[in-house]
């Protein structure tokens, strides 16, 4: 169990590695609503100028809040969520897929119980959210 | 021809519920890749106080998106559909997403600017279940200009 009380500017969460394939844009375009076809077909994708299908950008938003929601236990904790959506994670057909790493730190610690972290996501060595923030309520 | 700036402030008819399940919420979860059970197990939300399943902090995105691709279409905001991108993402949120919640999605267009050749517009997305607010979203989209 992390011990909130001991909270410091700076301290870094747990990291976490997803990897993202083409059946899990498939998935997410089902789960979401979200059926445009350049995250499912390479061909659409191409014709509008990217190298290959590309992961929504809402599904790389989604999976970097779990490094805050697997630190606090609790989803509902988070209270405000921002991002920049700045590079596309392109998603070849392969089985592995590829590999996006997430991080955060706390950035600022609130009269209120409230803490702020910052988030990151790396794919191919690239940042590709900017500005992500979460403004989380610690458990008492 | 770009987008129609005098659309700043307009709201849209709110739109059709959207019904919370869990089958809904655990799909979102499975798509995000998260193993959470407190995103499937009714019983491990309940030992953490909830009353059932909890949803993703970004599964609101599943009922605002369909109500703002409503007023994409619309002719008088002028808006090429096909060169939109989803550039930033803000939640709001005022109480938890609960399992038979009704979402209904209110739309305003809340800013448009032009940036070149290119219009960015900011859509704010007001969410409520029974007249009460549960989650605000803000959504940018840059409208890429054509070549000149």
């Amino acid at each position: 169990m992390t011990d909130f009380s001991a909270l410091t500017v700076g301290d870094e969460l747990p990291t976490i590695g997803k990897f993202f394939t083409r059946a899990q844009l498939v998935a997410y375009a089902h789960a979401s609503g979200d059926m445009n076809p350049i995250h499912q077909d390479e061909s659409v994708a191409k014709s509008v100028g990217l190298p290959d299908v590309i992961a929504h950008g809402m599904l790389t938003m989604g999976a970097a809040i779990q490094v805050v929601t697997d630190w606090v236990k609790d989803p509902t904790a988070v209270i405000d969520y921002s991002v920049r959506m700045t590079r596309p994670v392109v998603v070849p057909n392969t089985a592995e897929g590829v590999l996006v790493t997430f991080a955060g730190k706390v950035a600022a610690i609130n009269d209120d119980g409230t803490v702020r972290v910052d988030l990151s996501a790396v794919f191919a060595e690239q940042t590709v959210l900017g500005q992500a923030r979460a403004l989380v309520r610690l458990p008492q | 021809m770009g987008m129609n700036h005098d659309m700043i402030g307009h709201a849209y008819p709110a739109s059709q519920p959207y019904v919370v399940t869990p089958e809904n919420i655990a799909a979102f979860a499975d798509a995000i890749g998260d193993s959470n059970p407190i995103y499937r197990d009714a019983d491990y939300a309940k030992s953490l106080g909830h009353a059932s399943v909890c949803a993703p902090p970004t599964f609101p995105i599943v009922a605002t998106m369909s109500a703002m691709e409503k007023s994409f279409h619309d002719p008088a905001l002028n808006m090429d559909y096909s060169r939109i991108v989803h550039s930033d993402q803000r939640f709001e949120y005022a109480r938890p997403i609960r399992v038979g919640d009704q979402l209904v999605v209110t739309t305003v267009i809340e800013e448009i600017k032009a940036l070149g050749n290119n219009d960015i517009a900011l859509f704010r997305t007001e969410v409520t279940s029974d007249d009460e607010l549960v989650v605000t979203g803000w959504s940018k989209l840059v409208v890429r200009g054509e070549e000149s």
